[in-house]
């Protein structure tokens, strides 16, 4: 029996909500912008709090020693990074983000716990979708782990690129733009395998591995080609990115605070990375693929 | 969840989203995108959730990485922020009436 009813959760919730946006909000001015992110830290509290006593779970021990062990790791390499090296642990953080919202949405298409969309979609006739995600939420769940892992490994690339582990120049691979695609469209096309799938049976577990695996690849030459100065933009980029898959989640799972978190970093995420081009006089394709046109010298 | 409502949600929240950051000083760039990166950290939720109601032994190894992973997320990007922050409270406390203090 779980302590909170769904109404209550659904409240608390909701509070937890409007901290992220007051969060936001405190942020974008000097004079507010600390007790903005201590707000912001204290809806997400609540939202954890919140999910704890909301319904019946196994594993809370092993959950609470997990997030015990996320502390030991997050806190110390947030408090002892140098000042210089701070976009680079944000990087990092944004990355690991994306994972887990690839890992989340992946393990709920595979047990199925409450699809919310099944109900509404047309064609579910009685029980004969009973189990199976549905075609809304196994794209959803797709988009996930698509995007989530293009989060991932293209933050990985970008902290190395920060962190000098590689060159930060521009590396452009002879064709690098063609395997971009392809990867790309490969994980499309897996994706759609996904959602057939997903319409009226869950989906095979190694589609969403091999989806992950072609999503890995696609952001690592996603983020090759950019320069070492454009490389904050990027990761501002990559950001609102985990921020849609984290709202993707939210509709898998059927939970408005996922989906309302996630949607408002998205948005905000993507105003803040053309301000951010804007501020050093680039646009954001430049960035992304100037290293691809022929006035750029080639490696 | 009605699938209507959801989508009310989504759009709604992304206006909010456009809103709410349109007029952020320079300065703030890259605080504000720390801090909306730990926001987006609230996947944990989701973490927790999935992790409650996993039966196989894989699934529950997978879920426990995912809350691992989304704590280092939320906590250290909370923190991380509050220190970025706390470096420009530094910066302009030299400035005599600069800061909310």
């Amino acid at each position: 029996m779980s302590v909170l009813s769904a109404n209550w959760t659904a409240f608390f919730y909701l509070v937890a909500a409007v901290c992220f946006i007051l969060a936001l909000k405190g942020l974008s001015s000097p004079g507010t912008a600390r007790r903005g992110n201590l707000i912001g830290a204290g809806g997400a509290v609540l939202a954890v709090v919140t999910a704890f006593l909301s319904e019946d779970m196994d594993h809370v021990l092993a959950i609470l020693v997990a997030i015990a062990i996320g502390c030991a790791i997050g806190v110390p390499a947030a408090r002892r990074v140098a000042m210089t090296q701070m976009p680079q642990l944000v990087a990092l953080f944004n990355g690991v983000g994306g994972a887990a919202a690839a890992l989340v949405a992946a393990l709920e298409l595979q047990h199925g716990r409450s699809f919310g969309w099944t109900d509404y979609l047309p064609g579910s006739q009685g029980h004969a979708l009973l189990g199976a995600p549905g075609g809304i939420a196994s794209a959803a769940g797709a988009f996930t782990v698509l995007v989530g892992c293009i989060s991932f490994s293209g933050s990985c690339v970008t902290f190395a690129k920060l962190q000098e582990l590689m060159t930060t120049r521009p590396v452009t691979i002879r064709g690098g733009q063609y395997l971009f695609g392809g990867s790309l469209l490969v994980s499309v096309a897996l994706s759609i395998v996904i959602v057939v799938q997903g319409r009226t049976d869950i989906p095979d577990a190694w589609l969403l591995a091999v989806l992950a695996l072609f999503s890995l690849v696609a952001g690592v030459l996603f983020v090759l080609p950019v320069g070492g100065a454009d490389v904050p933009i990027v990761i501002s980029l990559l950001n609102a990115f985990t921020g849609l898959t984290v709202a993707a989640s939210g509709y898998v799972l059927n939970n408005t605070l996922l989906l309302v978190a996630g949607t408002l970093v998205g948005a905000s995420g993507t105003i803040l990375t053309r301000l951010m081009a804007s501020a050093m006089g680039r646009s954001v394709t430049s960035i992304l693929f100037g290293a691809f046109r022929p006035s750029t010298a080639v490696l | 969840m009605d699938g209507m409502t959801m989508l009310a949600l989504f759009v709604l929240a992304a206006f909010v989203g456009f809103e709410v950051v349109s007029k952020v000083s320079t300065t703030l760039h890259t605080p504000l995108m720390s801090g909306a990166n730990a926001i987006h950290g609230v996947i944990l939720v989701g973490a927790i959730l999935v992790t409650g109601q996993t039966t196989s032994w894989f699934g529950t190894t997978l879920g426990l990485l995912a809350v691992v992973l989304a704590t280092v997320n939320m906590v250290g990007g909370f923190v991380v922020t509050d220190r970025m922050l706390e470096m420009f409270k530094g910066r302009s406390s030299g400035r005599p009436g600069g800061g909310a203090r």
